[in-house]
């Protein structure tokens, strides 16, 4: 019986106590009517060796293609202490630091990684982590709109570049309380979100937020003083949604704008999955959120504060619970009641690692290696960048052919040639957003240069033979 | 001491950073960084040496008898974790076309089919990230029917007054008043109360069944009645389903809707607070209204469906659909288990609940429903002993932790005074539940002894009591290069 370590003399023996003659007896609270016999539709359980065979051979039919996609999830280099580390016992099997003196090593963690994570924003406070990127930026909208009465408005101002699949989460979680979501557009030379098109869209409603992304979807880097003072001079609060290992490089949301009592990004939050955690098809990963101090007590989530125990030494413990659903209920800041522990287990033990000047490198290395890339592409006639503002670690590249059916023929070449923007940016098409990060060689974007002019000259050479300046 | 306070300028863990530093000139000076990021700068062995030394600050399964009432902290078996790592899922992109994801789709799909049989539901959706957004899923669903149906007089949502605190929270964030229903004195909903309750305005009730006060709710069936003739759906939160798997499914007692916690259920790990997995089940009229993405099978092959072929689907929770390598330590699990071994996960810890339950009254603590079966957890309250000896749930909770067992939970559910959740789970010896009740009746006996010794508790442990109080008046949420803790 697999994880189940009764011999018939205990069972024996525990039902004697119990005073029942089978098992079965135990359920007799259950309407007979409801019991059901056999789960037909399961198969019979397998022994680990069996279970590791099917599962080996999944994972390599799925493969290892070369990986030019980012748009939200990057392949970085995790040291191979990470997950080490954090798949030990202790903390891969503990559950929610209820019990704070028997959590200290859990609790000690959390406490560094919202350390990290203020450093990184330049903000006051950080919580111990919500589910990912997108559901993060749907909690610091809700906290912005809770927090900012004096604007009158459940209106909030979200950059069309913005990630796709983020706008459509926002949508789903803060419309249903009446949180309106209004659309910012992009400038076609640049890719940037100008600050001249935002005064038309304020109206009578005027907004609670505004979301500002550095970089924003499209690699570009954002104005973010200029945003940043025209939200602040109406009362609107920024929430920034940035990558953390941008951080190393551009400025901290909390040094956004100009000096004075208001500057900065009043909330920022984002994808920590840079931060040592696996592609893995999209999860898990966890989500960052982090704020000014007077935000504190509207911020959703895990937060774990240092104190002193009785003997007067300091200790870990959750605070601000009156916050939580545990005990408002209904009236809790959120329903949430997890943060993703083992996933800012991981992403603690990254930063400590790679520090302020490792983390410096990877992004400077992200940078140069994309910009490497976009030139080599580009010297693919009909292949040009799409936008002509400086960009962090991804590019939007113009293509002599519709999107799809490149990447559909550089897959056949085990070759992943970035993220599709047609169906979500039908004015851009056709447009390929690339990515290089500091994991990908001079010989792997090579290799990516010499296919995709193979594939496009394979398509045009019908109509017009284009023969590639390679 | 804080991985902070250990680092000096200049030291670094040379190994984990590209060797070079590339040339970024092209950046503008106003969009770069201006103060100096300060994050610890220690070797690699000081990271490995000071987080290890951490964990070993932890209890958990792996180290420790975990009997947390309503958190099924049974063994994460270890295969679990190394499949789901293997190198091809680990490195696939989550925008890596389907032709080259059809090991994972695979694992997921078959995931999909077993909770559907084992739910008894029409169809499953995995996205939700934990139990808490498998709520707001259930509940958004709800709503979207109502409005699907131009019903929009339905606001509220009833819930048991026993229920977990995300019930109440989870309807408010999908736009619901919640209203609570009283639990009666045995235990199961009080259904005079339920019947007054409902009317137009009804959108559905949220119930634990068994419920969080650890017995299975013996007039399911007639709630259900109650609900679907005032129109309203039923939501069964899976928190406890650990019980009653391969015996009795919530499709079988009327449920419309319902989420699942693989991280209790189907032994994913709980990782010091997450991540989880909430997948949603649902009955054939919500179909339509499942999160995206789903997986389906074509002929051989699989591939995701998302919100574009469904467009009545409340959407996306996340930004990729879900915690995939947690629920390929769900398959993992249930394929070890198999059909024979799931019937034993809920036969095996009713087993082990109702044993532990029996141990203890015969002991003299009192049950707070001592007529009724256990579930596969049960209630011990302490009123009596806080009263006569001043030692409340607490103390013993914490007076626990010196034994070396981690504490039930305790104070929850609200209704019941002085109250420890106890759930030992399948995975657990009889000498381990042996050893605990011996635990518990000398702790007892210290609390007539020598009383403040049980009060002053933990005394073994990395910390004494802590001071939540103080935590909560003088913030101290993040440690600072300059000015700490002023």
């Amino acid at each position: 019986m697999p994880f189940v370590p009764h011999t018939d003399e205990d069972v024996a023996a525990m039902l004697g106590a119990i005073g029942a003659a089978t098992i079965d007896d135990l359920f007799d609270e259950i309407p007979r009517e409801l019991r059901i016999g056999e789960l037909a539709a399961i198969p019979a359980g397998m022994a680990e060796m069996d279970i590791t065979r099917l599962m080996q051979a999944r994972a390599r039919a799925d493969g290892q293609p070369l990986c030019f996609i980012g748009a939200g999830a990057y392949d970085h280099h995790i040291p191979a202490a990470v997950w080490q580390i954090a798949s030990r016992g202790e903390f891969y099997s503990a559950y929610t630091p209820y019990q704070a003196e028997a959590s200290q090593g859990t609790l000690q963690l959390l406490y560094e990684f919202q350390s990290m994570m203020t450093a990184l924003t330049a903000l006051d406070v950080s919580n111990a982590s919500l589910y990912d990127g997108a559901s993060a930026l749907a909690e610091a909208v809700l906290m912005a709109v809770r927090a900012n009465r004096k604007a009158k408005s459940n209106r909030v101002l979200v950059p069309r570049a913005l990630h796709p699949a983020y706008r459509r989460v926002l949508r789903g979680i803060v419309e249903s309380q009446g949180i309106e979501v209004i659309e910012a557009p992009f400038d076609r030379q640049g890719g940037h979100t100008p600050v001249a098109a935002l005064d038309a869209l304020v109206g009578d409603g005027g907004f609670a937020a505004i979301v500002i992304n550095q970089p924003n979807f499209f690699g570009v880097i954002e104005d973010v003083d200029l945003l940043t003072d025209w939200a602040h001079a109406q009362d609107v609060l920024v929430i920034a949604v940035v990558n953390p290992i941008a951080l190393a490089l551009l400025k901290a949301p909390g040094e956004w704008g100009a000096a004075g009592p208001k500057r900065g990004a009043d909330i920022a939050c984002g994808e920590a999955q840079p931060l040592g955690m696996p592609l893995s098809s999209g999860g898990p990963y966890a989500g960052f959120l982090c704020c000014k101090k007077d935000l504190t007590r509207q911020m959703p989530g895990r937060i774990v504060g240092r104190t002193l125990d009785l003997e007067g030494k300091p200790g870990f413990t959750l605070t601000l619970q009156a916050r939580e659903q545990h005990i408002r209920r209904g009236k809790a800041t959120s329903n949430i009641c997890t943060n993703q522990g083992l996933l800012v287990t991981a992403a603690t033990i990254h930063l400590a690692l790679l520090g302020s000047a490792g983390l410096e490198r990877v992004a400077a290395a992200c940078h140069a290696n994309t910009r490497r890339l976009a030139a080599l592409l580009c010297e693919i006639p009909g292949v040009e960048p799409r936008f002509d503002r400086p960009m962090f670690h991804e590019q939007v590249l113009r293509l002599p052919a519709p999107t799809a059916d490149l990447l559909h023929a550089l897959a056949a070449h085990g070759v992943l040639g970035g993220f599709d923007l047609g169906p979500d940016y039908p004015e851009l098409d056709p447009a390929l957003l690339v990515c290089a990060t500091e994991l990908r060689t001079e010989e792997e974007m090579q290799r990516y240069m010499t296919t995709l002019a193979r594939v496009i000259a394979a398509r045009t050479q019908a109509k017009c033979p284009v023969e590639p300046k390679i | 001491m804080l991985i902070q306070e250990q680092s000096r300028p200049g030291r670094r863990a040379a190994a984990q950073a590209p060797l070079y530093s590339a040339e970024v000139s092209d950046i503008p000076v106003s969009a770069r960084r201006a103060a100096p990021l300060v994050l610890p700068e220690v070797s690699e062995l000081q990271a490995v040496r000071h987080y290890t030394r951490l964990s070993q600050k932890n209890f958990s399964i792996d180290t420790h008898f975990y009997p947390l009432g309503s958190c099924t902290m049974k063994y994460n078996p270890r295969a679990c974790n190394t499949l789901a790592m293997l190198p091809g899922f680990l490195a696939r992109h989550p925008a890596a076309p389907d032709s080259h994801g059809q090991g994972l789709l695979a694992c997921l799909f078959e995931l999909q089919e077993m909770l559907k049989e084992v739910t008894g539901m029409h169809a499953v959706s995995l996205a939700p990230s934990a139990g808490a957004q498998g709520e707001f899923a259930g509940v958004a669903m709800i709503r979207a029917y109502h409005r699907a149906r131009n019903d929009s007089a339905r606001t509220e949502i009833l819930v048991p007054d026993a229920a977990h605190g995300t019930n109440p929270a989870s309807a408010v964030m999908c736009g619901f008043v919640a209203r609570e229903i009283p639990t009666g004195s045995n235990g199961d909903v009080d259904i005079a109360a339920l019947r007054e309750a409902v009317g137009p305005q009804t959108a559905g009730i949220m119930l634990t069944n068994p419920s969080t006060v650890g017995v299975f709710d013996r007039n399911i069936v007639e709630i259900a009645g109650i609900v679907h003739a005032a129109g309203g759906l039923l939501y069964y939160d899976g928190a406890n389903l650990n019980a009653i798997l391969g015996k009795v499914r919530p499709g079988d007692m009327g449920f419309d809707v319902i989420h699942m916690n693989l991280h209790k259920t189907f032994s994913t790990p709980h990782g010091g607070g997450g991540p989880g997995a909430g997948p949603v089940g649902v009955s054939k009229r919500l179909e339509p209204f499942l999160p995206v993405p789903l997986v389906v099978q074509d002929g051989d092959d699989y591939r995701w469906v998302s919100e574009h072929e469904r467009p009545q689907s409340i959407g996306r929770l996340t930004a990729f659909g879900g915690n995939m390598g947690i629920l390929l330590r769900a398959y993992v699990y249930a394929r070890m288990l198999g059909r024979e071994g799931m019937k034993r996960v809920s036969e095996f810890s009713t087993l082990n609940a109702n044993y532990l339950m029996t141990r203890l009254k015969a002991a003299g603590f009192d049950a707070a429903y001592p007529q009724r079966r256990a579930s596969h957890e049960f209630i011990i309250t302490m009123k009596r002993e806080a009263r006569d000896l001043g030692v409340n749930a607490m103390d013993f909770a914490k007076r626990l932790l010196d034994y070396g067992f981690h504490a039930p939970t305790t104070y929850f559910p609200l209704l019941v005074p002085e109250c420890l959740l106890i759930e030992p789970t399948e995975t657990e010896t009889k000498e381990e539940l042996d050893d605990f009740v011996a635990a518990l009746i000398a702790i007892r006996e210290e609390a007539r002894t020598n009383p403040e010794l049980v009060k002053g508790a933990p005394h073994t442990m990395p910390v004494r009591r802590l001071d939540d109080v103080r935590a909560a008046r003088q913030l101290d949420l993040a440690w600072r290069s300059s000015a700490n803790c002023t």
